[in-house]
């Protein structure tokens, strides 16, 4: 990576690593209307790893895990306080472009969401508003190759994103976001609406990609976040209870809300 | 009124209790331990459906009797003028016995597509921006504003083409280029008209298209302009040419501003600067006039009417495919 020197607060050199963690919140609170989702959330995530954010349903975990790339500025009613910091720039300050943050912090739904448009067009797209100007079908290819698609779809790269399955969609979707090259990937309980079958594929498909990305993924599926993650934050009611290596967290947990929801006891 | 009616059956059979069959009681042990479950008489039932099914058949009935009426009419036209001579023929002066379609109908086929490229364009954009970019509150007054538009009687709309747009184009493009009637005027105004039914048809369609897309889009890094055109367009295209489609049957079938503005006379010119006469526009000025029943005019004017009605039906067919054909299934 090109290491251009700063020229102002916003613009930050590729490559160096002012901050020990890939993506830092402090005192972040998010609000929908009156009512807070999360409450002062500060935690660092690790550079090429995957961290998994687990909690009961309403936790708040999908609402922080959607304000690190400010996709939560969608909904009309969402506000955010205390900031996530990126490269040491707090996403949410006012010279700071969403557009720009989105780039570099891509995002997997929880419904494979692919466009109306071919499987090619699908990676393509997002590469060629963002400036790309490489060769596409490398780049088509390459991204497929990552997320172990490419064998199933190389000679239906122009046939419609829709006629895939599920599984295919998301694992597309995986590799639309995989194309920009981003730094940081954000899971929003991307296996919640497959069969075990592509799931354990998707899992799978982590392990390689962490290699390069930062992953963060939220699950309610507390065996996936101990199949996939290396470090887990357990929140409940809109606190970070718990935030530990996963094995430590799921053989020793601290608080008893935690040993809990672990051991099933409600959630 | 046709629920109304329904309204106050239903409260006069409850006063006088016909709605709750027989006289045992409700609960199986005033039944006397009997449990019944044989079919029970509902005649208020029936005569609902059949008041219903009523309704619906009016609308049927009358196309049908259109359809009759239009096609005996025409068929003693056809009888003196070959379809072929209608079809082909370049000129329409029914004082010396020549019919041929092609002046009407390409003064038909000019104002609308002027009408469409007003309205599909404009009705596209303020789609767009309703959809995506408005705030509630802004959209909430201004959907109701173009509304309006629709609601204003197209005579006035006809003579604000007449007094206002024709004059303004005489004066921009030059006395001498622009006739005072002419097709190009009643088009834009037309155009004006149909606004609000491409807008509001396009809007649902965009509307329609799942968040999820939206979510898709935004979070790669696309700006709301992208989302919009690239995604979010492309993704509800089923429904915006069926929305252009349906206009265009909508501006086909339009009277009173072509009557008024268009020009009377037929003429087959493809200069929008000139006067013609549309199809819509010939029935109206020669029925308006005395007419013997049963002459060469009259029945022309059907022959001209289920052209008309042809083409719009081929139209609303069309757009129905279209949809069909082109709709995404989302989950």
């Amino acid at each position: 990576m090109q290491h251009t020197p700063t020229t102002d607060r916003f613009e930050v050199a590729l490559g160096s690593e002012e901050s020990a963690y890939a993506l830092e919140t402090r005192n972040l609170n998010i609000y929908y209307g009156d009512s807070r989702a999360v409450n002062e959330l500060s935690m660092g995530f690790d550079r090429r790893k995957v961290t998994a954010i687990i909690g009961p349903s309403g936790c708040g975990k999908s609402t922080a895990l959607r304000s690190f790339n400010r996709m939560n500025e969608l909904i009309a009613s969402a506000r955010t306080e205390g900031e996530v910091l990126f490269h040491g720039v707090n996403v949410y300050d006012p010279g700071v472009d969403p557009v720009q943050v989105r780039r570099w912090i891509g995002m997997v739904f929880q419904k494979p969401n692919p466009f109306s448009k071919s499987i090619h067009e699908n990676i393509a797209w997002g590469a060629r508003i963002n400036g790309y100007t490489g060769d596409f079908d490398e780049l088509v290819e390459d991204s497929l190759k990552r997320v172990a698609l490419w064998d199933e779809v190389k000679d239906k790269l122009k046939e419609s994103a829709y006629a895939l399955s599920g599984g295919q969609q998301q694992r597309l979707c995986i590799a639309r976001a995989v194309a920009l090259k981003p730094e940081i990937l954000l899971m929003d309980e991307p296996t919640s609406a497959l069969d075990p079958i592509s799931t354990a594929k998707i899992e799978d498909l982590l392990d390689e990609l962490k290699k390069q990305y930062t992953i963060i993924i939220v699950t309610h599926n507390m065996q996936q976040a101990g199949r996939v993650s290396d470090r887990t934050a357990f929140m409940l009611l809109g606190d970070l209870v718990e935030y530990a290596d996963t094995k430590e967290l799921f053989f020793n947990p601290r608080d008893e809300r935690t040993e809990n929801y672990i051991s099933g006891r409600f959630g | 009124m046709a629920s109304f009616i329904v309204y106050c059956y239903a409260r006069f059979c409850k006063k006088a209790g016909t709605m709750k069959h027989g006289t045992i009681g409700f609960y199986p042990e005033e039944r006397l331990g009997r449990l019944s479950f044989r079919r029970a008489p509902r005649p208020t039932e029936r005569l609902i459906q059949a008041f219903l099914f009523f309704c619906a058949a009016v609308s049927i009935l009358t196309t049908a009797g259109i359809i009759v009426v239009l096609g005996t009419e025409s068929a003693g036209f056809f009888k003196e003028v070959s379809i072929l001579e209608f079809f082909t023929g370049k000129e329409w002066q029914p004082s010396i016995g020549k019919f041929g379609i092609a002046p009407l109908f390409v003064a038909t086929l000019t104002t609308s597509l002027t009408a469409m490229a007003v309205a599909l364009p404009l009705g596209l954009a303020v789609a767009i921006y309703l959809a995506e970019y408005a705030r509630p509150r802004v959209r909430e007054t201004l959907k109701p504003v173009l509304e309006v538009l629709a609601g204003v009687p197209t005579v006035a709309y006809g003579y604000f083409a007449l007094t206002v747009v024709t004059p303004f184009l005489r004066g921009l493009l030059g006395q001498e280029n622009v006739e005072v009637y002419n097709t190009l005027s009643a088009g834009l105004v037309m155009g004006v008209l149909i606004l609000p039914l491409i807008s509001s048809m396009c809007e649902d369609a965009l509307s329609s298209v799942p968040g999820s897309l939206r979510e898709a889009a935004y979070a790669m890094g696309a700006t709301k302009l992208e989302t919009s055109v690239k995604i979010i367009v492309p993704a509800a295209f089923s429904g915006i040419a069926a929305a252009f489609i349906l206009g265009l049957s909508r501006a086909v079938g339009e009277t009173m501003i072509v009557a008024l503005a268009a020009g009377a006379g037929p003429r087959l010119t493809l200069n929008p600067l000139r006067s013609a006469e549309t199809m819509t526009g010939h029935i109206v000025r020669i029925s308006g006039g005395d007419l013997s029943y049963d002459s060469m005019d009259y029945r022309s004017l059907f022959a001209i009417a289920l052209v008309l009605f042809v083409s719009t039906l081929f139209l609303n067919i069309l757009s129905r495919n279209i949809v069909k054909k082109y709709r995404e299934v989302y989950e």
